[in-house]
């Protein structure tokens, strides 16, 4: 029953406001507000591809140089070059420059004769001396260093001359990345059509739960385990050399994704339609069959959807491979050791020079990765809105 | 419910307002190759004086370079001297050079299976082995068997040391192995026969630790304290501490002078580094 | 519910070839299930493997103790500063998680008009910070909010050191929220949907506004749904290493983190340090495996506690219905 003007004013509801046009102006703030607050998500997702790329952007612009040796300007013909060409030289803003008295822009030019004094004759002479190794001809090509018999592909961001050729850590990655799902793609959707088509409900009951414990695992924890565990009984079992290598790492990443894959697949077994398995069931077929050749076609897009965000985690685990693997090998052979982008970037970044060219690289290797799996998120996500609409429609 | 949010807004409200400088606060930052010592020293000297308080994080000597230029931390751990762009950065940011302290020795041992017959190497041999050119023991002097390479991860400092004065700069054999730090190197090399590794020489823990060679007509220097000490043995490296010269005084040049006393580097053994030499130490 | 079994027909032929059909679905299920065994049996594996090599170790003492003297001798170090560094940031993290997710949640159920562009943009750039690798965050929190904005914010509070532009407590709290905000809303999404539409529509009608229906009618019964995903967003927070690398976190402090502007211990990154870097691997491996113990029992209970939770709201709604 409404309550009069008179009554409402009288009354005070909650927080104060009455009921009645009054209430609007501070209801549309606070609609408007919740409205801000939702596009907050949005806006994270593109702050964090800014920043990512922001730290990045002199490798993607061709300024960075990585030169072993260059033209040294000797300090005592400071005053012979014009500010501009001293800012170049010393990587100074003209605000930073303005504010260095002479003496400190000596010790800067000192120290820039220093460095170049310290580069050891071998290397001076040598022919990658000039080369700028941040050049895309050099992070995506193989190149003949000195010491190599043949161009290869090489990432050894530390030394006198840093090659930063990325292409050994895709390798890496996708080595393991593969292997993972190769692993855990047939356990996790062959486990989701077992405990949603075959298994009784009670069977049902213990082991959906159990297996989604097991994303409750956290990646050090698994990691730490196939460090010590899983290294020794595989090596015992297969007898290769490298004892920590892609092989096990790519397991124990795949012991990490199987849940996720696990979960949306089942999700997707489980929301076929009943109608489906039971014409099915009531025409002969027996539930195994009803279940590979009805349910699961139903539930494909949804199933592949489960592998795509398997796919994306997968790539994008850093603490397994952190600790189970380290050395960017540049090889097909499984049972060699890989490292991956996630793993580079976590393991080098404490060693790297703030602000300086290998620091850049490892943050555009964080952008690209951001990349990758936003275009595989909207696979995903495309694929699951398309098979949701088809199951509905039908519905 | 409500009193709980209330609660903790208040909680995080107090504890955000505040500010965290206070006297007799020292952090050091900097490399993981010393954050262990770093951390015992920290604790002992806490323990003698009860109104200091130290802090110390590891993240790497480039992280440490870079606290040091932004002014976040009052000393740095490096496991490197400063590289030409780091010391040009703490120019541009607080005028000075960083200035450097000598604070432990760090010797770099070669390790080989106990049941390996050879004794002494060169470094340009080792050198060979590690970069892949020497590929069989029998071309050093050892049985007729292939050489199983073992190594750090590219971005430890024990690494970059290694192939810095050992490798003269080149790279290391495609083939070798890494492994994630000095304690796993020397386990892999005990359970392979025909393995070779390196790693701080306080390490050696069941392997067999060779002795090293200058050169051809050099004695094999074997890798004992003392012969780290007075410098006879070729493979060592100093660790740092970088301080901004303004810091320098009170607390912070206390704690640094006590670090290199005898007093502190009593310590530097047990964590596996050689104390300085005597004419290096503070008093 | 029983098996359907496969007719077995009078007519001799048919007999022959339903056997061969039973056989080779008998198979497939039997390999299906060995496949749910084979999960079962590495989680099992992994649990044992933990419990039984941490247990020795495990103790009152280790878990309340900070470590003062041998930080590598079992019987005289412990995990309490670890703890306490785990429990803070995931604690601030929770503080500025569970309203930004309740909030989205709310306005993608209550108010977002179905198909407009601006909500499936919103839902894609949810389902993508799900989906975004953890170190990404870790860079995140070093470009952003230490570069940027603790920069800027100790220039505006005239600091002469740097307080806030260095890693810290809250920015690496903050990275974590970025980082679990989709599994609070996705949850409070779930039991917001949950509520029958009748109960809306009692309330408009009795003349309270949208606004308060949601505020005093439908938000208390999503409660413990919002509290299913805060938990989860904890227990998930609580495992992560990688986001806190280069956000804030510590080997060794000399004190428990008081202010918002401190680094921290914390146990993943405990274990993560001492399995790579210990100077000696037989003493620290009891301490390892005593630590990977604690912070398993710690995401363990939270997850157990979140799916408790979850299976008895799903009873009192299918009541509900």
């Amino acid at each position: 029953m409404q309550l009069s003007q008179k009554e409402a004013r009288r009354t005070p509801g909650w927080m104060g406001i009455q009921r009645g046009h009054k209430a609007r102006p501070l209801e549309w703030l606070a609609e408007k507000f919740i409205f801000l607050v939702s596009l907050s998500t949005i806006l994270m997702v593109f702050l964090i591809f800014v920043f990512v790329a922001r730290e990045a952007l002199p490798v993607f612009l061709g300024d960075t140089d990585t030169a072993l040796v260059s033209p040294v300007i000797p300090p005592a013909e400071m005053d012979h070059h014009s500010p501009a060409e001293l800012e170049k030289y010393l990587e100074l803003t003209p605000a930073q420059f303005k504010a260095m008295d002479h003496d400190t822009l000596m010790s800067l030019m000192d120290v820039k004769v220093e460095a170049a004094n310290d580069i050891p004759e071998s290397f001076r002479n040598s022919r990658d001396a000039r080369i700028n190794t941040t050049e895309w001809r050099y992070l995506l090509l193989p190149h003949q260093w000195d010491d190599y018999q043949k161009p290869e592909y090489i990432w050894q961001p530390v030394g006198q001359i840093k090659k930063f050729n990325i292409i050994p850590l895709f390798v890496g990655t996708l080595k393991i990345t593969l292997i993972g799902l190769l692993f855990a793609v047939p356990l996790a959707v062959g486990a989701a059509i077992y405990v949603s088509q075959l298994a009784r409900p009670r069977t049902r009951e213990i082991a959906k739960p159990a297996i989604e414990l097991l994303s409750g695992i956290p990646s050090v924890v698994v990691g730490f385990f196939a460090l010590l565990v899983l290294a020794t009984v595989l090596q015992k079992i297969f007898g290769y050399q490298t004892r920590l290598n892609a092989f096990v790492a790519g397991m124990a990443l795949g012991f990490a994704v199987i849940p996720i894959i696990f979960s949306i697949a089942e999700d997707a077994l489980t929301s076929v339609p009943r109608a489906y398995t039971q014409a099915a069931l009531a025409l002969g077929a027996s539930r195994w069959q009803t279940a590979w050749q009805i349910v699961l076609p139903a539930a494909l897009p949804g199933v592949f959807a489960a592998t795509v965000l398997g796919f994306g985690r997968a790539i994008g685990e850093t603490m397994i491979v952190l600790m189970v693997c380290s050395a960017s090998v540049m090889s097909w052979s499984v049972f060699d050791s890989a490292r991956s982008i996630t793993t580079t970037i976590a393991a080098e970044m404490a060693e790297a020079v703030n602000g300086g060219p290998h620091y850049r690289i490892l943050f555009m290797l964080g952008a690209l990765l951001f990349a990758a799996t936003f275009v595989s998120n909207m696979i995903g996500d495309f694929v699951i809105h398309r098979f949701k609409t088809k199951l509905e429609g039908k519905r | 419910m409500k009193k709980i949010i209330q609660t903790l807004c208040l909680f995080v409200a107090a504890v955000a307002v505040s500010g965290s400088a206070y006297a007799g606060n020292i952090t050091v930052k900097g490399s993981d190759t010393l954050i262990i010592l770093a951390q015992k020293w920290a604790e002992i000297y806490m323990g003698q004086h009860g109104d200091v308080k130290i802090q110390v994080t590891g993240g790497g000597s480039g992280i440490g370079f870079a606290a040091l230029q932004s002014q976040t931390t009052d000393l740095c751990d490096a496991s490197r001297k400063a590289k030409p762009t780091e010391i040009a950065n703490c120019i541009k940011a607080f005028g000075k050079r960083p200035t450097e302290y000598k604070v432990a020795l760090d010797g770099l041992s070669v390790y080989v299976n106990p049941e390996n017959s050879l004794k002494e190497l060169t470094i340009s041999q080792v050198g060979d082995i590690f970069t892949g050119k020497i590929k069989n023991w029998k071309e050093v002097g050892g049985p007729d068997a292939p050489i199983t390479v073992y190594s750090r991860e590219n971005s430890s400092g024990t690494y970059e040391f290694f192939k810095e004065h050992v490798l003269k700069g080149k790279d290391f054999a495609a083939s070798a192995q890494t492994m994630p730090g000095t304690a796993a190197i020397v386990q892999a090399v005990v359970k392979d026969k025909n393995s070779i590794g390196y790693g701080g020489a306080a390490y050696g823990g069941g392997s067999k630790l060779l002795s090293i060679k200058k050169d051809d007509v050099s004695p094999a220097i074997e890798p004992t304290e003392e012969n780290v000490e007075n410098g006879s043995y070729p493979i060592w490296r100093y660790l740092y501490v970088y301080v901004n010269p303004a810091l320098d005084k009170d607390a912070v040049a206390a704690y640094l002078n006590w670090i290199r006393s005898d007093d502190g580097q009593k310590y530097v053994k047990d964590i596996g580094y050689f104390p300085l030499p005597k004419n290096l130490r503070s008093n | 519910m029983s098996e359907v079994q496969s007719p077995k027909s009078e007519v001799p032929g048919r007999h022959f070839r339903a056997e061969k059909f039973d056989f080779w679905s008998f198979f497939f299920s039997g390999l299906t299930g060995l496949a749910t065994l084979f999960i079962l049996g590495i989680l099992a594996t992994i649990l044992i493997n933990i419990i039984a090599n941490g247990w020795p170790g495990f103790s009152w003492h280790f878990v309340s103790t900070t470590p003062k003297k041998d930080f590598f001798d079992i019987h005289t170090t412990g995990v309490f500063p670890m703890i306490v560094g785990t429990t803070f940031r995931v604690l601030v993290m929770t503080i500025f998680v569970i309203p930004v997710g309740v909030i989205t949640a709310i306005y993608l159920t209550e108010y977002a008009p179905s198909n407009s562009l601006i909500t499936r943009i919103i839902r894609a750039a949810v389902n993508n910070l799900a989906g975004v690798p953890s170190i990404v965050f870790g860079l995140f929190g070093l470009g952003f909010f230490i570069n940027f904005i603790g920069k800027n914010l100790d220039v505006l509070l005239h600091n002469a050191n740097a307080v806030w532009g260095q890693p810290a407590l809250v920015w690496a709290s903050l990275t974590l929220a970025v980082m679990t905000v989709p599994v609070v809303i996705v949850a409070t999404e779930e039991s917001l949907k949950a509520i029958p539409p009748g109960l809306r529509e009692a309330s408009l009608a009795l003349g309270a506004t949208k606004l308060e229906t949601i505020l005093k009618i439908v938000l208390p019964q999503a409660l413990p749904g919002i509290m299913t995903g805060g938990i989860l967003a904890v227990s998930r927070a609580a495992g992560e290493v990688a986001p806190i690398l280069f956000t804030g976190v510590a080997y060794y402090m000399a004190s428990l983190p008081t202010h918002l502007s401190d680094q921290f211990m914390d146990l993943g990154y405990h274990v993560f340090v001492l399995s790579t870097q210990s100077p000696n691997i037989e003493q620290t491996r009891p301490i390892l495996y005593a630590t990977v113990l604690v912070l398993l029992l710690l995401t363990f209970a939270l997850n157990i506690v979140a799916i408790i939770i979850r299976s008895n709201i799903r009873r009192k709604m299918r009541s509900l219905h």
